[in-house]
């Protein structure tokens, strides 16, 4: 078990670099620190002395990966990937592109990421699980039936749909809620409720299809007919044998939306005009600012390796066979 | 269980409808808090987060809207007078011009450029002008700065601006003005305007170099004030000069820009401390001005806030001497002091559909058109003038039309051997192409109307600019019962086949010629242009390839000359025609000289021409010197001249009736809204569709019923 | 559909060459692999009686139906003609030759006889007003436009009695095919087994035909901003939508397969290793790694852009690229799945017992552990197709997804996004493209439905049992 941890923990910092090594290649391949710099200068009027002094300002003007102007041990660490991998793994995260400072935007913008994220998770689970066990129980049903296809259809409609049709119908026709934007504390409920809504339709369709076919797989394994053979009732079959065996999928499931729920819903929170992380990340992108985008990349990828841990975990505690110990 | 699940989902759904329904009686989509509304806030909107509020670095269109508010730099536009006249803001008068020659020796009117080696500029202040309340001017009872020597403690204590309680003002004096310039060369500030700046502020340059020498010994703060600067010295309290090197008569629209407004060397020593700028602490976010507004709220992800700027010394309402144009509205006679609103919210609106809904909502108070809501919201009467809809107007909203001082077109690589080159061949094929697509349909289709063909470089209302048949571009255009018309395709195919292109084909290949277009690629209108773009060229028989790249890479192209034909715009820094002529300025070629002549346009008889229109005041002189450039690039025809986009506006009725500026920053201390008739028609025109509401909630109830009574039904079963 | 045949006409007649661009090549290569898995299944007893259960399925039957009418779209429209002197047609843009042509200026709805947005015309000489004009196309061959009711029953009544004649046609020839006589056809096709499958068969010939008849003379699905008709777009568009999901699944599978049974089966580091890959690849934003890639390619193709004249081709190396930048980054979910269910059924006891005894992992592999994965892989695969098909609309979106010049879903929804707040509403090319994205998401799932079904050795006699006792 230790050991199994440890070796869990050691696996940190080699996927962290392996992470921040594909980022900083993609990312120079696209991107010279010329172009950056002036991308951020603007467009009239530019010298070249502006752009190295903006290079040199935000450390750009190191080479990549190894700096043969030095000697020994700083021909790796005085470079721009040392440098800004180093600081990263300290949290420091420091100032964007733009010059605004990052664990300053981020520290205000996780809220109202995860005032949509929370919800949407919750009313899912608490929507699909309950809805996919029904299913399960009234399998071969017409409900069964219909409510597949419903699903079926919800999942063959795009995302993009539910939010278009959702602010059409909801804001500009019965004019119910704003269209987009945001508010804080409790008045920010008005404008959460349209974006969470609009989530949880979106993917209701595929987690209740998914639940479903967890449910009935679980439901065709030798312990079920066993269980039923001995006459219990269908209900206690489900909530006693089939619901703990089925938890494991839907953890796993769960686990990997982790890193979207702190990093927000790109696509929402952008239509949405709420300012949370995932409209952060889509400006990163769009503006091109190589330390924010470096820096979400970095939280995302911590995440999902937390996320790894605790699935592990779960596993290990939801089914004593599995083997933490390794061979 | 599942009944538990049933009855706690009920519950908060009632709750949750209760809650809203009973929510204090105002429209329920107000995408801002109820309070706000009936207050004297105007509502606006932003697109994009500004990323520089510091004068020096700050150069886009978008954060001049909150620049423009917050700096005073020496002159303003006059706000009603047209043609663009520029008047003293913060000056008691318009600057002194001193031309001199090599000796310092003052030289008469008039001069002749040959002999000026260099123009002194004198700007004189008005006492009594004070800066907004700030921290770093906070002073304690000796006198002594509060906060200019903090510990990284109490900063990290502050954390916010907010945190530093008290807050302290002074008077406006001429070493401001000088210090701002002398942050132009400042090596961390990135000012965009150095590199232009360097040609002509008398030793500018060498600044540049003293401070980024003293930069790489030292990360400490640069105290600017212990390096002086030639071009820029205060002669007393409230008098500095300004030495040009050269001959420059536009430089007075410059000193209308915010780079030329006052910072106080007290902002830079308190936004120098370290610690700072961790916090986000310093002039780009936080400005401090002596305008009519002060920044009080600034979360660029969601809204930014002006708020009336206490210390400010006030200022009149503008008006018109009688001999001027009579097109301004009569200035109001009550409440002549500016600014007239108390507060200016800025929404960030990223998309365009979500900000037209909200203002057709009646939740901002101006908007752009939105390309989509145009059917909507414009028609045309049988003369083709816009006028607005019968439904808009029932809604009391007014339309406001004025044409951009910018000009979008598409250029071609004069360093291109196939389209390119003063050659004969090369010119009748970029006058066939003129002739071909056809700027007419463009503007009708992606434009909805709202631009003007241009004839030439110069937009309407730029000094030059010529109207009626004199004005139409002959190469192109021919006039026809008082309109221009565009030259039918036949003669567009003559001009290719003497071009040696009979029919589109190349005779080196023997196929259709293939042209290639560079372009960015944004937003799903792209898409339809370049399909468009295709379909003229291909009346031609000409193929066209759209190479589509990212902004960078097409930034990168067109810089090196790689690009063959582009898609360019240019927007007026000034209102001269010098600012748009010099885009065709040999000496300016972007791949060559790195200058803002993206085509790469070089004739010398231009060239020459240039020099002599740029420092001809305007008059008869400088019209027959433009006529005679405008005919010679029109016969090049290096740009395809593409139109001058109109800026059509919407405003509801609570606001006040003004004509639009384009080219002042500073105009919203001079509008005023009527809150009372906001709030009755926000009121009237976002009433809920309750009966949704419950029967949504009621539907929800019932199918989960349903669903409960079925599973308990099956549940029951017991298996044999 | 007098339209039609000259531009079948003009296919005889024009010199032929053909011209396949990369993804062509690829797509087809895939339907021939999985003609040839076809070929090889129908031998197998096994095999052959789990797919004909499929097919007899109502469900799967119908969806087959549609994915292959899907399919030959995407087909025809993936075999390139080259043309003397112009840019070359696929066999789809020939077939549709009058829609393709049939160009206005700007947008029209459905059926309408006049442009949707006023222009200034010139009524007589001098006279300029300002009206909706005359589409050039949709509905010219009516001198009045107040016969368009008429024009369209007619018409629909053509399709109607050419879609019969179709339907009776094709039963006739698969009766013939299923070695019925003409007898027994005419007395036995509407048994009870194969109604639905008829049905299907039915309103699909009609649906053509109509559709056909109506598309000769009318814009059906209106038209775009610079005035292309939508339905010649959603129908170009299907092979976009194909390809990309084709494509991206072909590269994910094997990928996901062979790792994630490695790592769940073996273990120890080979199992660090492999999950060590996918938490790298996986914990990058998904839309991060695209964008990156596909603005590297960019940057490529700008460099290489002397090589590359052909608009088609750049726009086709984008797609490709998209492909592999989705099937690379896509495997990682379906990997991490497949290697907890290995864990999961290797500590199984019958598994563990087979191990034990010294059964060779080759055959363990084959025999226990892959068809208890089946169900996961297929439903895994077919839901991924259908995101798929989806994700590249919100690609789209932030711009990183397909070459504007491509005809997909995705520039159709992205386009006419902008125009619901127009007034009135242009709400058909928003219609087409999610209809169009529905049918094809619809049938594939229904079809993913029927062959988990038929294959998941768990859902065998038993489960059955329990669906008829329901």
């Amino acid at each position: 078990m230790t050991a199994w941890f440890v070796r869990r923990l050691g696996y940190f910092l080699p996927i962290l670099l392996g992470v921040n090594l594909l980022t900083f290649a993609l990312f120079f391949v696209v991107n010279s620190p010329d172009d950056m710099a002036r991308r951020h200068l603007g467009e009239r009027h530019v010298s070249p002395a502006a752009v190295s002094d903006w290079k040199r300002a935000h450390g750009y003007d190191r080479p990549a990966f190894l700096n043969p102007a030095q000697n020994g041990l700083a021909m790796v660490t005085d470079t721009l990937f040392f440098a800004g991998s180093s600081r990263l793994f300290s949290f420091n995260f420091g100032r964007s592109d733009g010059g605004r400072h990052i664990g300053w935007d981020i520290r205000q913008r996780i809220w109202p990421s995860l005032a949509i994220a929370l919800p949407v998770l919750i009313l899912e689970l608490l929507i699909a699980v309950p809805l996919g066990l029904a299913v399960a129980l009234l399998r071969g049903s017409a409900f069964d039936r219909g409510l597949t296809l419903l699903c079926v259809a919800a999942m063959a409609i795009s995302s993009l749909f539910f939010i278009i049709a959702g602010q059409f119908l909801f804001a500009r026709m019965l004019r119910l809620m704003p269209i987009s934007g945001f508010a804080e504390g409790w008045d920010a409920l008005r404008f959460l409720l349209l974006p969470v809504v609009v989530q949880v339709l979106a993917g209701l369709g595929a987690r209740v299809r998914w639940n479903r076919t967890v449910f009935l797989e679980e439901t065709s394994r030798e312990y079920v007919r066993t269980a039923r053979a001995k006459g219990l009732s269908e209900a206690r079959v489900l909530f006693r044998h089939v619901l703990p065996n089925a938890a494991l999928p839907l953890i796993t499931t769960i686990v990997v939306t982790l890193p979207g729920l702190f990093l927000g819903s790109l696509i929402t929170e952008s239509f949405f005009a709420i300012p949370g992380l995932g409209s952060y990340t889509i400006d990163a992108i769009q503006n091109q600012d190589f330390a924010i985008v470096r820096t979400m990349v970095f939280l995302g990828s911590l995440l999902y390796i937390l996320g790894l841990l605790l699935t592990d975990l779960a596993y290990a505690w939801a089914d004593p066979r599995i083997r933490l110990g390794g061979n | 269980m599942l009944r538990r699940v049933l009855a706690l989902c009920g519950v908060l759904l009632s709750a949750l409808f209760c809650g809203s329904s009973g929510a204090n009686g105002g429209p329920w989509n107000a995408p801002y808090p109820l309070s706000d509304r009936g207050r004297s806030v105007l509502f606006s909107t932003f697109q994009t987060s500004p990323r520089h509020l510091d004068p020096v670095s700050s150069y886009s269109e978008n954060e001049a809207i909150f620049t423009g508010q917050i700096y005073e730099p020496p002159l303003q536009y006059h706000y009603l007078k047209r043609p663009y006249a520029l008047v003293p803001l913060t000056l008691q008068a318009m600057p002194e011009v001193d031309y001199r020659d090599a000796t310092g020796r003052r030289l008469e009117e008039p001069v002749t450029e040959q002999a000026v080696a260099s123009v002194i500029y004198r700007l004189r202040l008005r006492p009594g002008i004070r800066y907004a309340p700030h921290p770093a001017l906070a002073r304690d009872r000796a006198g002594r700065y509060r906060y200019h020597a903090l510990t990284k403690n109490e900063i990290a204590e502050a954390d916010t601006l907010a945190g530093f309680s008290a807050t302290g003002t002074r008077e406006l004096v001429a070493a401001d003005y000088v210090h701002q310039i002398k942050r132009l060369a400042h090596p961390d500030l990135h000012s965009p305007i150095l590199g232009f700046m360097e040609r002509y502020i008398e030793g500018l340059d060498a600044l540049a170099r003293t401070l980024r020498e003293e930069r790489s010994h030292s990360t400490d703060p640069l105290d600017l004030r212990a390096f002086p600067l030639v071009g820029a010295r205060v002669i007393d309290r409230y008098t500095f000069e300004i030495v040009l090197k050269e001959r420059y008569p536009q430089f007075l629209y410059w000193l209308a820009m915010p780079f030329f407004a006052p910072v106080p060397w007290e902002a830079d020593s308190f936004y120098g401390q370290p610690g700072m700028a961790d916090r986000n602490l310093n002039l780009d976010w936080h400005p401090l001005g002596t305008g009519p507004y002060m920044l009080a709220e600034n979360n660029p992800n969601r809204r930014m806030v002006l708020v009336r700027n206490p210390e400010f010394r006030g200022e009149n309402y503008p008006s018109l001497e009688a001999q001027t144009t009579k097109r301004g509205p009569a200035p109001p006679s009550a409440e002549p002091r500016l600014p007239r609103i108390d507060e200016i919210h800025f929404m960030l609106e990223k998309e365009e559909i979500p900000e037209w809904n909200k203002f057709l909502q009646g939740y901002y108070d101006t908007s752009p058109i939105a390309p989509d809501g145009f059917e909507q919201a414009i028609r045309f009467d049988a003369q083709g003038k816009p006028e607005i809809t019968p439904e808009m107007r029932a809604k009391g909203i007014r339309l406001s039309v004025a044409t951009r001082m910018s000009i979008s077109y598409v250029g071609f690589n004069m360093l291109d051997p196939v389209v390119g080159g003063r050659g004969r061949r090369a010119r009748l094929l970029r006058q066939a192409l003129a002739i071909a697509v056809d700027t007419e349909e463009l503007i009708s289709i992606f434009g909805n109307g709202r631009g003007v063909p241009a004839q030439g470089p110069l937009p309407p209302g730029i000094f030059g600019h010529r109207t009626g048949e004199s004005g139409i571009n002959p190469v192109v255009y021919r006039w026809q019962d008082g309109r221009a018309l565009r030259r039918p395709l036949e003669e567009a195919q003559m001009l290719l086949a003497e071009a040696g292109y009979p029919d589109g084909i190349d005779p080196a290949t023997g196929k259709s010629l293939v042209l290639h277009l560079d372009a960015t690629s944004s937003g799903p209108d792209t898409k339809a242009l370049f399909g468009w773009y295709r379909k003229q060229f291909a009346r031609l028989g000409i193929d066209l390839v759209v190479r589509s790249t990212d902004y960078n890479r097409f930034q990168e192209k067109v810089q090196q000359g790689e690009a063959q034909i582009f898609t360019w715009g240019w927007n007026a820094d000034y209102p001269d025609p010098e600012n748009f002529l010099f885009l065709l300025y040999g000496p300016h070629g972007k791949t060559r000289h790195l200058g803002e002549n993206a085509a790469n346009y070089a004739n010398p008889g231009f060239d020459a021409l240039f020099h002599r229109m740029r420092t001809l005041p305007n008059g008869p002189a400088r019209q027959k010197v433009i006529d005679e450039m405008v005919s010679l690039v029109r016969l090049d025809s290096p740009w395809l001249w593409g139109f001058h986009p109109q800026a059509y506006a919407l405003e509801h009725a609570w606001m006040d009736a003004a004509e639009p500026n384009l080219m002042a920053r500073n105009t919203l201390k001079y509008r005023q809204i009527d809150p009372s008739l906001r709030v009755k028609l926000q009121a009237r025109w976002n009433e809920p569709v309750r009966a949704v509401v419950w029967g949504v909630a009621i539907g929800v109830l019932v199918l989960m019923a349903v669903v409960v009574w079925r599973v308990r039904q099956r549940a029951r079963a017991v298996a044999p | 559909m007098p339209g039609l045949i000259p531009a079948f006409a003009s296919v005889a007649t024009e010199p032929m060459g053909l011209q396949l661009l990369p993804t062509d090549l690829l797509f087809l290569g895939a339907l021939a692999l999985a003609a040839v898995y076809g070929h090889s299944a129908a031998r197998e007893p096994l095999a052959r009686a789990r797919w004909s259960r499929v097919l007899h399925s109502p469900g799967g039957g119908i969806a087959c139906l549609v994915l292959s009418v899907y399919l030959a779209v995407a087909v025809l429209d993936s075999v390139r003609v080259e043309r003397a002197e112009q840019a070359p047609l696929t066999v789809l843009d020939l077939v549709l030759t009058p829609l393709r042509t049939g160009m206005e200026t700007t947008y029209s709805a459905p059926f309408a006889t006049h442009a949707h947005a006023r222009e200034n015309l010139e009524h007589a000489p001098g006279l300029w007003v300002r009206d909706y004009p005359r589409l050039k196309f949709g509905g010219r061959h009516l001198a009045l436009p107040e016969e368009t009711a008429r024009d369209l029953v007619r018409r629909i009544a053509l399709g109607t009695a050419l879609g019969f004649g179709v339907f009776v046609v094709l039963t006739l020839v698969i009766n013939q095919l299923r070695g019925r006589s003409l007898r027994g056809a005419i007395t036995q096709w509407w048994e009870p087994a194969w109604r639905w499958h008829w049905s299907a068969l039915g309103v699909l010939c009609l649906g053509i035909t109509i559709v056909g008849c109506l598309a000769d003379g009318w814009h059906v699905l209106g038209t775009d901003k610079v005035g292309q008709d939508v339905l010649y777009l959603s129908l170009k568009s299907v092979r976009t939508g194909l390809v990309l999901a084709v494509l991206a699944s072909l590269i994910t599978l094997p990928i996901a397969l062979v790792l994630g049974v490695l790592a769940g089966y073996r273990g120890g580091w080979v199992d660090d290793v492999i999950q060590y890959l996918y938490t790298t690849l996986s914990s990058i934003p998904g839309v991060l790694l695209i964008a990156a890639a596909a603005l590297s390619l960019d940057l490529f193709l700008s460099r290489e852009a002397g090589a590359l004249h052909s608009l088609a081709l750049r726009a086709d190396l984008r797609l490709l690229a998209l492909c592999a930048v989705l099937g690379l980054t896509g495997w990682t979910s379906l990997c991490r799945l497949l290697r907890a269910e290995t864990m999961k059924l290797s500590t199984i006891e019958f598994v563990a017992s087979a191990r034990a005894l010294g059964s060779p992992s080759a055959a363990l592999l084959r025999r226990h552990l892959l068809p208890n994965l089946m169900p996961l892989v297929i439903i895994t695969t077919v839901l991924d197709f259908s995101s798929l098909v989806l994700a590249e609309a919100v690609l789209t979106y932030i711009d990183i997804g397909v070459d504007p010049s491509t005809e997909s879903w995705g520039n159709l929804i992205n386009g006419a996004r902008l125009e619901l707040a127009r007034e009135p509403v242009i709400w058909w090319s928003l219609a087409s493209a999610l209809g169009g994205m529905f049918g094809l998401v619809l049938a594939a799932n229904v079809f993913a439905d029927t062959v988990r079904d038929a294959f998941d050795p768990r859902l065998g006699p038993d489960a059955k049992g329990v669906q008829g006792r329901a």
